[in-house]
C-alpha cells in the first residue's frame, strides 16, 4: 500500500509526459492495438465534438487524507495543490453564467480545500440544479473539525457522492487503506442518521464502485442490489445509487498496472470490451473540468494528463461557453476505459 | 511457437476458432453467451458454477476467465475457493463412489 503519492516519491509515472508515453506505445504502437481515435474514425465520431454543456466538474485541490492504490488523481497527504479563493472566485462568476445544471465538487477530499465552506455557500446561491461533492467519507471522521459535514451538507442541499470499493473490509482496505472500510461505514452511518440516503429521501446519497484491480466493472444494477443488500444487512446502511466506474490507465493505477504485470492484459481487456453505443454519452462530451488552478480541460482524465482544451479558451479567467463548445475533444488511448462495456462516467454506466 | 503447451496469451485468440469454422464457431458462441445471461440462475451464480467447473476440466484458460469474471462480478476470494471446493468434492465424491463398484466386484469374486 503507498504512503505517498507518485509525485513525492518522485517517480517517472508522475510526470504527464511519461504517462502518454506508455499509453500511446507498446500494443498501440506495434499495431495489435487500435488507437482510439481509429476506433471513433470508424464510427464517423472523429474528432469528437461536445454537445451542450450540462456538467461544470471542478476540482478544488489535490491534497486528500487517503492514498488510493487506484487513485488517478495521484492525490494525497503530501499534495500541496489547493485552489485558490481567488480563482474560487472566477469559478463562481462562471457557475452564475453558465447554462450547465450540475456543479461537481472534487478533489483530493475537496472538503480539505480551507475555503471549501466559503465556496460551497457561495455556489449554491447561484440556482444550481444538482450540486454535487464527492466526499471519500473517511474525512468525515478524520478531525472533529470535520465532524459537522453531514448537517452542512444539509443546509445547503448537496448531493453526497462517495467511495466504497466494496461492502467487504478487506477489498476496502486493500485499494483504500487500513481502517477505511470501518471508518467509511462510520460515516454513512452519520449520513443516513440526518435522512441522506434513506429511502424517499430527497438527500441524495449515491455511491461509487471502482473495481480493487486490473479488472473492469461488472454489471452495475446487478452490483448495487448486492451492495444494498450487503450494507442494509450488515451495518443497516441506506444509499440511492451506485455508480460502477471502470479504473482509468493514468497516475498511481498506471503505476499498479505496470508494476503488477497486468497493464497490457488490461488494456486488451479495454479494447475488448470497448462499445460504440458508449460514444455518444461519455462525459467529456456535456463536461468541463476545471483545474485547482484555473485550467480547463475536457474531463478529470485529461486534467491529470495535463491535455488542456483545445480552445482560444484554456482558462477560466477567459471562460467563454460558446467559444469553448466549439473545440474538438482531445482523445488517447485512456479514453477506451470511458467506452467499455455500458461505458463509464462520473455518474458510472452511460447507456 | 509457445515453448509450452498453454500459453496465457492464446485466450485473447479464442474468438478466432470462427475462422476456420464460422458456422459452428458462430453458433458456439451464440450459445455460450446465451447460457450466461441471467435467468432462473442469476450471471453470479453461474460465473461461481463456471468456476467450479473450471477446475474440475483443469482448463487453465477457463480458471484465468472465471477467476477475472468473479472479481468482475463482486464475488469474494472466499465464495470463489468455497465453488472450488464443491468442484473437488464432486470430483472426488465421483472418484470414491465407484469404490462400490470395486466392492461389488471384490466381494463377487471372493469366496
Amino acid at each position: 500500500m503507498a504512503t505517498k503519492s507518485l509525485k513525492a516519491r518522485h517517480d517517472e509515472l508522475a510526470l504527464n509526459n511519461k504517462q502518454l508515453e506508455i499509453l500511446n506505445g507498446g500494443p498501440f504502437k506495434e499495431g495489435e492495438l487500435p488507437y482510439f481515435k481509429d476506433k471513433l474514425d470508424e464510427i464517423g465520431q472523429f474528432p469528437l465534438r461536445p454537445k451542450k454543456l450540462e456538467i461544470l466538474q471542478i476540482n478544488v485541490g489535490y491534497m486528500c487524507n487517503q492514498v488510493c492504490e487506484h487513485c488517478h488523481v495521484d492525490a494525497g497527504p503530501d499534495r500541496k495543490e489547493i485552489m485558490t479563493k481567488e480563482t474560487m472566485k472566477l469559478c463562481l462568476e462562471v457557475i452564475k453564467n453558465t447554462g450547465a445544471h450540475t456543479l461537481d465538487l472534487t478533489g483530493g477530499a475537496p472538503e480539505m480545500n480551507p475555503n471549501f465552506r466559503w465556496f460551497v455557500e457561495e455556489a449554491s446561491k447561484a440556482g444550481i440544479k444538482d450540486f454535487i461533492v464527492r466526499s471519500n467519507l473517511t474525512i468525515i471522521r478524520a478531525n472533529k473539525k470535520y465532524y459537522d459535514l453531514p448537517e452542512f451538507f444539509k443546509k445547503h442541499k448537496i448531493h453526497v457522492i462517495s467511495s466504497m470499493p466494496h461492502y467487504t473490509r478487506g477489498k476496502t482496505d486493500k485499494q483504500r487503506g487500513d481502517g477505511v472500510f470501518d471508518t467509511s461505514i462510520r460515516a454513512l452511518q452519520d449520513l443516513n442518521a440526518i435522512g441522506y440516503g434513506m429511502p424517499n429521501s430527497t438527500l441524495q446519497l449515491d455511491l461509487v464502485y471502482n473495481p480493487s484491480g486490473a479488472f473492469l466493472p461488472g454489471d452495475q444494477g446487478a452490483m448495487e442490489r448486492d451492495f444494498k443488500k450487503a450494507l442494509k444487512d450488515d451495518f443497516d446502511i441506506h444509499f440511492h445509487q451506485l455508480f460502477a466506474i471502470t479504473n482509468l490507465p493514468i497516475a498511481r493505477f498506471l503505476d499498479y498496472l505496470i508494476a503488477s504485470g497486468n497493464y497490457e492484459d488490461y488494456m486488451y481487456s479495454l479494447v475488448e470490451a470497448y462499445n460504440p453505443a458508449a460514444v455518444k454519452n461519455v462525459m467529456c462530451t456535456n463536461t468541463i473540468s476545471i483545474s485547482w488552478d484555473g485550467w480547463l480541460y475536457d474531463c478529470d482524465f485529461n486534467q491529470m494528463l495535463g491535455l488542456k482544451v483545445n480552445s482560444s479558451v484554456k482558462h477560466i479567467k477567459d471562460y467563454n461557453e460558446d467559444i469553448l463548445n466549439d473545440r474538438d475533444i482531445i482523445v488517447s488511448q485512456h479514453c477506451y476505459g470511458c467506452t467499455a462495456g455500458a461505458g463509464s462516467s462520473c455518474q458510472g454506466n452511460v447507456i | 511457437m509457445a515453448d509450452s503447451y498453454y500459453d496465457p496469451a492464446d485466450l485473447r485468440k479464442f474468438g478466432k476458432i470462427s475462422e476456420w469454422s464460422e458456422e459452428l464457431g458462430t453458433k458456439f458462441f451464440d450459445y455460450y453467451g446465451k447460457v450466461f445471461e441471467e435467468g432462473a440462475l442469476s450471471a453470479r451464480e453461474k460465473s461461481l458454477i463456471a468456476l467450479a467447473v473450471s477446475h474440475v476440466v483443469k482448463c487453465p484458460y477457463c480458471i484465468d476467465s472465471y477467476t477475472k469474471d468473479g472479481l468482475e462480478k463482486g464475488i469474494t476470494k472466499e465464495e470463489m475457493m468455497e465453488a472450488v471446493h464443491v468442484g473437488a468434492a464432486i470430483e472426488g465424491g465421483a472418484t470414491l463412489v465407484h469404490g462400490v463398484q470395486m466392492m461389488n466386484k471384490y466381494n463377487k469374486l471372493s469366496m
